[in-house]
């Protein structure tokens, strides 16, 4: 065999191992999808595979009335989240990477345990003081939950991101009579946009994308994020395939926007993430 | 960049510098330092009580007898711990969790560095390639679960896709087989996972300079022997790393079995987690439930401190 025609064996080889993956990875997704087009009476066991008739929007409608205030509720939860983790996060990058102060690193390491924290570990106290705080079942005692437990990933990303500042761009700040919040304001802010973006994206999917906390502190079916209420549609003894579909479909669209239009960023962000570890 | 901070290391460092009075050493931080401490100190307090204070917290209920829905604090020892480990449901969540961290770390490890080699051939369309790779990501274990938890129906799903194409040999129980369980479980989380470690070991493989890989070259390694003696060992960093996120991952094991399958027949897909949560917030076990999470953490611990020890070192090093 000639050499040429070796290679284009190769990479036709490759392709085709890289193509099976992405249908591998996309089956799921289709299989949401088309179940959540087709009514209950064409939802079976045996035509799981086949597309549907007709758009059957009968399913997104049913799910939709069902899990909208919990959709509204989530957003309510994951907006406020992302900034406000964004925004300590990015003071937070910016004191353990310029401000270097004794212990500084130790302090970091204690932060960064709560990367690997097994969340059961503090279930109980939580709860116990989102109580006495008056807190528990309500939104905003979920918003703060999320916050605390997202200074460990925020702060990690935005130090990664500032270390790449070089020093002497704060040292001349200094020079030219900067203190720590104009350095952080003038200097820091303006150029930290990527990391903004990969830290507001990371909260977001994963705020939105929570079921242990939402489950644990909204014990109120009302006020549950989606991910519970998507969940409770497969109800006790029956499970209506094509509303809980619906009703996933509708769950997974938001963090599927923003992960698509901003996926670049995202990208760029986590692969920084992982190269400087 | 590294030379300046190899200069303000060298500068201050303890080799050069006089003795230093040891009224210095005492001060305290002033001025802008002060600032940055004071506006870092929220974020102290409150990883100090919501993380480390909690903990403890965790810890003291999980040797007191609160076991009923009010709280009493009446010292028991490790009277919890040892009935826990007299659980069978307990062993099987260990076994499970061992199972679990065993098969899903291989396959994310095995797809993801599998993915990140293939890609890195200059592929056309790469970028959409890795987009759906990394797809599953973004969505949430709950959706991944209704979507799995169908395709895993005996009856049904990949079953019925196996026969289409003639594979009936290839047809399983999937999670309702208790012998199976928790292994059909990591296919799942193994969907979900794999394309983030493809990106983390792609970005290695971008990390690795050029220059490395034509010197290599130069020096005979091509193929197979370049990624056997220089790029996989380079890539160590990123599969520690990798492998820690995804121990981590099997620790805390929750919402895909919730939705899946519960605890499964026989608790053939329980895991740790789940049952901390049944045990805790259902029937107001509550010092029962704080010897798990105490447990559940020592095994974190375990997977932690070899990493923090490593990572310290080599940032000392640098």
């Amino acid at each position: 065999m000639s050499r040429s025609l070796r290679r284009l064996w190769g990479r036709s080889a490759i392709y085709l191992v890289l193509i099976a993956f992405a249908l591998f990875f996309l089956m799921p997704m289709y299989v949401l999808i088309v179940t959540a087009f087709k009514p209950f009476k064409d939802v079976s066991v045996l035509t799981m595979w086949e597309l549907p008739q007709g758009l059957d929007l009968g399913s997104f409608a049913t799910a939709w009335g069902r899990v909208s205030p919990n959709f509204w509720n989530s957003m309510q939860i994951t907006i406020p989240t992302a900034f406000i983790s964004s925004l300590i996060g990015s003071l937070n990058g910016y004191i353990f990477s310029k401000w270097r102060f004794k212990y500084h690193n130790i302090v970091y390491t204690l932060f960064l345990f709560g990367l690997f924290l097994p969340y059961q570990a503090v279930l109980i106290p939580l709860v116990q003081t989102l109580q006495a705080l008056g807190l528990y079942g309500t939104l905003p005692g979920l918003i703060m939950t999320h916050c605390i437990f997202g200074i460990p990933i925020t702060a990690m990303i935005f130090r990664a991101y500032f270390a790449g500042v070089p020093d002497e761009l704060v040292d001349a700040a200094k020079i030219d009579g900067a203190g720590f919040f104009s350095i952080y304001r003038y200097v820091m802010l303006p150029i930290s946009l990527p990391a903004f973006a990969v830290v507001i994206i990371w909260q977001f999917t994963t705020v939105w994308n929570d079921f242990l906390m939402g489950l644990l502190i909204l014990n109120n079916p009302r006020l549950a994020p989606i991910t519970v209420a998507v969940q409770n549609l497969a109800g006790s003894y029956f499970v209506e395939w094509n509303i809980q579909m619906a009703g996933a479909v509708i769950a997974a669209i938001p963090t599927t926007v923003v992960y698509l239009s901003l996926g670049r960023l995202f990208m760029r962000g986590l692969l920084a993430g992982a190269v400087k570890g | 960049m590294a030379q300046s901070k190899a200069l303000r290391e060298g500068g201050g460092g303890a080799a050069l510098a006089p003795a230093a009075p040891a009224r210095r050493r005492l001060s305290l931080p002033r001025g802008d330092m002060l600032l940055a401490l004071l506006a870092l100190s929220p974020s102290i307090i409150a990883v100090a009580v919501f993380i480390y204070g909690f903990i403890i917290w965790t810890g003291y209920i999980s040797v007191v007898n609160w076991n009923d829905a009010l709280p009493t604090y009446v010292f028991v020892g490790l009277a919890n711990f040892a009935r826990l480990f007299e659980t069978e449901r307990f062993r099987i969540d260990l076994r499970n969790t061992a199972i679990f961290a065993a098969l899903f770390i291989t396959q994310c490890l095995a797809v993801g560095f599998g993915l990140a080699l293939l890609l890195d051939q200059r592929i056309k369309g790469e970028s959409i390639l890795r987009t759906i790779y990394l797809l599953p990501f973004a969505v949430s274990s709950v959706v991944t679960g209704v979507a799995w938890r169908w395709l895993m129906t005996p009856s049904s799903g990949i079953n019925r896709l196996f026969e289409y194409v003639g594979l009936d040999f290839l047809k399983s129980g999937w999670y309702t087989n208790p012998r199976i369980g928790i292994a059909a479980v990591t296919i799942v989380s193994a969907w979900q996972m794999s394309g983030y470690v493809m990106s983390l070991y792609l970005a290695g493989l971008r990390g690795i300079a050029t220059e490395i890989r034509e010197a290599a070259a130069i020096d005979g390694a091509t193929g197979f022997t370049l990624y056997r003696h220089i790029i996989i060992p380079l890539l160590t960093p990123v599969t520690l790393s990798a492998s820690i996120i995804l121990g981590t991952y099997s620790l805390r094991l929750f919402d895909i079995t919730a939705v899946m399958t519960s605890s499964g027949q026989g608790f053939s897909t329980d895991t740790p987690a789940f049952f901390m949560f049944q045990t805790t917030f259902q029937s107001n076990k509550f010092s029962q439930g704080s010897a798990i999470a105490v447990v559940m953490l020592l095994l974190a611990l375990l997977l932690i401190i070899p990493n923090l020890i490593i990572t310290a070192r080599t940032e000392k090093n640098q």
